[in-house]
């Protein structure tokens, strides 16, 4: 038989090679679904699991996720040999695996249980491992379990291809290898940003997210309390998975009646206090456009996407918006209207947040959103924990009848629905935006240049005579990108928006593990659906959101109350890898932590200079034993955003200061700690 | 207090090597590998502080900078001996009773169990799975010197004679 052009043979059958980067994409294509564990289509091929192994003839057992497709390839997927291997390599894996199935957070969702029942696996020939290596449960927003690891990568690439942060990685080698953050440390100590993507590849149950919802149960449970829920955007369309729906069905009615039979006083929702956030931050960016403030403004919604700016780019923290995220935007509004609106005692009140983003557990328990030491969030349960916590009180939650989010916070607008995917918050932004700028009802409402899932959307609009150019970025990697050309000098915009995960929200570290092609636009697509069903399209529409403006901030959105209420500042995180060298070390309890850098690239650094002078300072002043003070090297110059001195919170430019200055600042600090 | 400002002092000029370093290989995050090298050859380990301060400077994330360090043999995060004896345990040296010679060593330099080098930093003991020169068996290299077909008493002869040598160098 003759083998037609550009086609492979895979057990018997010809396959067309159609621009397929590897021998599995061509095989899957097939309909055969070769096992791996390493292989994800988003990123770079390892080769590490062993599974996907093929016999290509001729050529010998090969893995197909590495191999190119050559056309009148003959390849074998299913030979004794291979499925001996394959089983070994699985056995393997386990006999290295902490097999603590049942009380495994991925139990009946792991793709190596999965596999290791697909293959017959009936025994584990060879001797189990005795790994004990620490659980690092250190972030407030997954757990890491080394003990759990096959070591394929996933987590590895995904935080240093698609998040370009790089927090984890391979360390030791041969039976110690071990993945782990910089020098053993724990995960809240190094670059992390907490988006969560990590736990979103891993195969098996070594980085989940961070369980939450005993805390949330125990308030349920008293009769004191009362709970109320916020619902984010993109949990509505991925919860469903759970429950044999298909992707991207929006169970919003569904899910308030589950909640209400968990014990839910009231379930809310995010969108009502993502339409103020837009109200706020479209006011904001107004602003800046109008009297010449610093731009381009980028969003501030994605807890990660700040944090990773925080840490990478404390020079343009100034051009973040300083609306807080519509989650600590209902926090603020709900600790400060619902007790009186209620009639309830404000400390009896717990707010649980339900997010499809494990960031938003670490940004709720900022100290800068917390109020007399209370969070205005109390717990922040993710997507996948609100269906474990259905699951486990044996609801059957599709069969439930639809209910309706409560009143007033739960009212929303298609804007505040849309924020939860990628381009979603840039839409509702520019839906206000342009309608103010032009001064008449805004006849069209979509703006699909804004929508997709192309890692980067530029859109220039032309609003009354004005040019206003935007651009929407997902994944840190393209946010890097961006930047950089921004930077450079190559690109130039009035209003960015981020979003840390790939699709935004509704592919959240916290939402159901989907691997299906296309999960993304499905889910997105149940957003948008929502959107064109709502009742308003435009954020500025939502009536609710202006009586609330009209009764507790000001009467308007960027008024001196609500900038009070709904802003925050940003913190500068820039340090946190450089050599460190303590100086001084006080004994009080309680200390104020001062940081100097110093440049060693830069001949005329004054930072030594200043660290003596500080020294000085405090000794005379019988500060010594109320203050920590570090000494920090960088060859980078200050220029390059690196900074000069930290003083507790306070971030300070090395070069205007004087030792007078500083040390009032360290007085200061030190009064209110 | 006075010590720590000392050592602040001594850190700016630790690190002006390494930007040495750094400059002769561009700042080139390809160059990872020659510029630990070199660094370690400076210090005799990497400590975390070179480690952060090299990766910070290349553009690369610490904890890959880490993975790498781990990883070669080559690399200590630990701070090695004056004088550093790499003795043989591949298949010829290991059936030739190494490990008599390990022992040896281990118990003359008073290694507790788990260390590699001495208190007072004067001598680091490693193994090293083959030296290519199989027909010496057993071999022991010590600063870049090979012997071969080694005894124990040898060893710790040669051992003595350095400890000799630098107490004689010293006075």
């Amino acid at each position: 038989m003759e083998t037609k052009p550009n086609t492979i043979t895979i057990n018997n059958i010809e396959v067309a090679i159609e621009g397929e980067r590897n021998l599995l994409e061509v095989i899957r294509k097939a309909g055969i679904d070769l096992p791996t564990f390493c292989y994800h289509s988003e990123l770079s091929i390892y080769g590490a699991c062993r599974l996907c192994l093929v016999e290509v003839v001729g050529r010998g057992v090969t893995a197909a996720c590495s191999t190119a497709p050559r056309a009148g390839m003959v390849i074998k997927t299913e030979t004794a040999q291979l499925r001996n291997m394959r089983k070994i390599n699985i056995e393997l894996l386990l006999a290295n695996h902490k097999r603590e199935c049942p009380s495994c957070a991925r139990s009946n969702n792991c793709n190596l249980q999965d596999i290791a029942r697909r293959l017959g696996v009936s025994e584990i020939r060879y001797k189990q491992t005795e790994k004990t290596l620490p659980i690092d449960d250190s972030s407030d927003s997954i757990v890491r379990d080394p003990n759990k690891c096959v070591l394929c990568g996933d987590c590895v690439r995904v935080c240093s291809e698609v998040q370009s942060v790089g927090a984890i990685d391979f360390a030791f080698r041969g039976a110690k290898a071990r993945v782990a953050p910089a020098f053993d440390k724990n995960l809240n100590e190094v670059e992390c940003v907490n988006c969560g993507q990590c736990a979103a590849v891993c195969p098996t149950g070594a980085i989940v997210p961070k369980p939450d919802y005993d805390k949330v149960w125990a308030a349920l449970n008293d009769p004191e309390k009362v709970v109320i829920a916020q619902i984010a955007p993109a949990v509505r369309v991925a919860l469903g998975e759970y429950f044999g729906c298909k992707i991207g069905e929006n169970v919003e009615g569904q899910m308030i009646s589950a909640l209400k039979l968990m014990g839910f006083d009231y379930v809310y929702d995010t969108c009502f206090s993502a339409d103020m956030t837009i109200f706020e931050e479209a006011t904001e960016l107004l602003e800046r456009i109008q009297n010449g403030g610093k731009l381009p403004m980028f969003t501030s919604c994605c807890p990660a996407w700040v944090k990773f700016a925080e840490i990478y780019y404390p020079e343009l923290l100034p051009n973040l918006s300083s609306t807080r995220s519509p989650q600590q935007i209902f926090g603020a509004v709900a600790r400060q209207t619902l007790p009186a609106k209620l009639g309830i005692k404000p400390e009896n009140l717990v707010i649980v947040s339900i997010m499809p983003c494990v960031a938003k557990k670490f940004e709720a328990k900022l100290d800068k959103f917390k109020r007399d030491g209370r969070p205005d969030v109390d717990y922040v349960v993710s997507t996948v924990g609100l269906a474990q916590m259905i699951k486990s009180m044996g609801i059957n939650m599709m069969q439930l009848p639809q209910e309706s989010f409560d009143m007033p916070l739960g009212f929303s607008t298609g804007g505040g629905v849309i924020f939860g995917a990628t381009g979603g918050v840039m839409e509702a932004a520019l839906r206000y935006a342009v309608e103010k700028l032009e001064g008449k009802p805004l006849e069209k409402v979509d703006f699909k240049e804004v929508r997709g899932m192309a890692s980067l959307r530029e859109a220039t609009y032309n609003v009354s005579g004005k040019e206003v150019k935007v651009a929407v970025v997902h994944t840190l990697s393209a946010a890097r990108k961006l930047i950089e050309k921004i930077k450079a000098g190559e690109a130039d915009y009035q209003f960015v928006e981020v979003m840390s995960c790939p699709g935004g929200c509704i592919a959240g570290g916290g939402q159901p593990i989907n691997t299906t092609p296309g999960f993304r636009q499905q889910r997105a697509s149940g957003l948008y659906s929502a959107d064109k069903t709502r009742r308003l399209q435009k954020s500025q529409d939502n009536f609710l959101v202006a009586q609330c403006y009209e009764e507790n901030y000001g009467g308007k959105p960027g008024s001196h109350e609500a900038h009070e209420a709904l802003h925050t500042r940003y913190q500068n995180r820039g340090q946190i890898f450089d050599a460190r060298q303590n100086v001084l070390c006080g004994s009080a309890e309680k200390k104020l932590p001062i940081c100097v850098t110093i440049c060693t690239q830069q001949q005329d650094c004054n930072g030594q200079e200043l660290l003596v002078g500080l020294v000085g300072f405090v000794k005379q002043n019988g500060l010594a034993e109320k203050v920590d003070i570090d000494a920090t090297f960088s060859s980078r110059p200050q220029k390059e955003g690196t900074i000069g001195i930290t003083i507790g919170d306070l971030v300070l430019d090395m070069e205007d200061y004087s030792i007078e200055t500083l040390g009032q600042a360290i007085k200061e600090g030190i009064a209110a700690l | 207090m006075q010590e720590s400002m000392e050592k602040t002092t001594a850190m700016i000029e630790h690190f002006a090597a390494v930007n040495r370093i750094l400059e002769k290989h561009n700042f080139s995050a390809a160059k990872l590998i020659p510029i630990l090298q070199e660094t370690q050859d400076v210090y005799k380990c990497l400590s975390k502080e070179v480690i952060s301060y090299v990766a910070t400077s290349i553009g690369v994330p610490p904890a890959k900078v880490y993975g790498v360090a781990t990883f070669y043999a080559h690399f200590s995060l630990e701070p090695k001996g004056k004088h550093i004896i790499r003795l043989c345990d591949g298949t010829a040296c290991h059936v030739k009773k190494s490990h008599g010679i390990l022992n040896a060593l281990r118990s003359h330099l008073k290694l507790a169990d788990g260390k590699s080098t001495t208190e007072d930093f004067a001598f680091t003991v490693e193994t090293v799975s083959c030296l290519g020169a199989c027909g010496l068996a057993p071999v022991m290299v010590i600063d870049g010197e090979v012997h071969g077909q080694v005894q124990p008493e040898q060893a710790v002869a040669l051992v003595e004679e350095i400890t000799r040598n630098d107490a004689a160098e010293q006075q």
